[in-house]
């Protein structure tokens, strides 16, 4: 089923996702991007400059919740612009079950030039991980 | 010491050629746990796949001497990136960072970096990245 603008009205919610977080992750997205800043993988190091343990790299969680827009649209070239605000760190405690980040969205604007903006959300615990995290994508009308 | 607001404005040398590859789009896609069935190819790079090569060139300029960052109280807070076309396997990117901002918030700075990220002379992706640098405890 292709998604219609025809079918959206504003506050519509996306289907959410909640995405498990382990070190293993972090270990795995620390070599897929180059970011090899201890304070993803290295629980001493992390706990040296102050942190509660190992956080998630903010870019992974990033991109964990344009999934919830590329999943809802399925052609993940559709999103032409993303932005986020890393409010708060993932912490990923060594333990087989990670740490769980729910990720929401919802439409939040229909234009007339058939693009959708999108709020999205992204809480670990109560605690709110990305603010002002938007994207917007092109439909078919 | 503060940053140096002189480098307002400026551009670094554009980064060197990154060969985007079948198997850094499939190890991302798998690192980021995406099971989208439009990547199973590996020829169409996620949404953040840019930040790879972006990152990379602001290293540079967080490294600059002329710059005057302390890179030890360094924290990403924003991103944003604006999408010409996907980042595709075969695609051989450069980046060009600059300075776009550099100003005080309370005790701490905060910087913005953009990044024009370019396959050969076409653009494809603009990335603008926000840090802070925070400022000495009181």
């Amino acid at each position: 089923m292709t998604l219609k603008i025809s079918d959206l009205s504003v506050g519509m919610e996306l289907p959410a996702l909640a995405l498990t977080f382990t070190r293993a992750d972090l270990v795995a997205y620390a070599h897929a991007s180059g970011d090899l800043n201890p304070i993803h993988q290295d629980e001493a190091f992390a706990k040296s400059v102050g942190l509660p343990d190992v956080i998630a790299h903010g870019m992974l969680t990033m991109g964990r919740a344009i999934q919830v827009v590329t999943n809802w649209v399925g052609d993940p070239t559709a999103v032409i612009d993303y932005s986020v605000r890393m409010t708060r760190p993932v912490v990923v405690p060594d333990t087989a079950e990670g740490s769980i980040v729910n990720f929401t969205g919802k439409v939040a604007q229909i234009n007339d030039d058939g693009t959708v903006q999108v709020e999205l959300g992204a809480v670990f615990g109560d605690v709110k991980v990305l603010g002002l995290a938007k994207a917007t994508v092109r439909l078919a009308q | 010491m503060g940053m140096n607001h002189d480098m307002i404005g400026h551009v670094y040398p554009p980064s060197q050629p990154y060969l985007v590859t079948t198997e850094k789009i499939s190890a991302f896609v798998k690192a980021l746990g995406d099971t989208n069935p439009a990547y199973a190819d590996g020829t169409v790079a996620p949404p953040t796949f840019s930040i790879v090569v972006t990152m990379n060139a602001m290293d540079t300029a967080f490294h600059d001497p002329a710059l005057q960052l302390d890179y030890s109280r360094l924290v990403h807070s924003d991103q944003k990136f604006e999408y010409l076309r996907p980042i595709r396997v075969g695609d051989e990117l450069t980046v060009s960072a600059s300075v776009e901002e550099i100003k005080p918030l309370g005790t701490n700075e905060i910087a913005t970096f953009k990044t024009d990220v370019f396959s050969g002379s076409e653009l494809v992706v603009t990335g603008w990245s926000k840090i802070v640098v925070r400022g000495p405890e009181a």
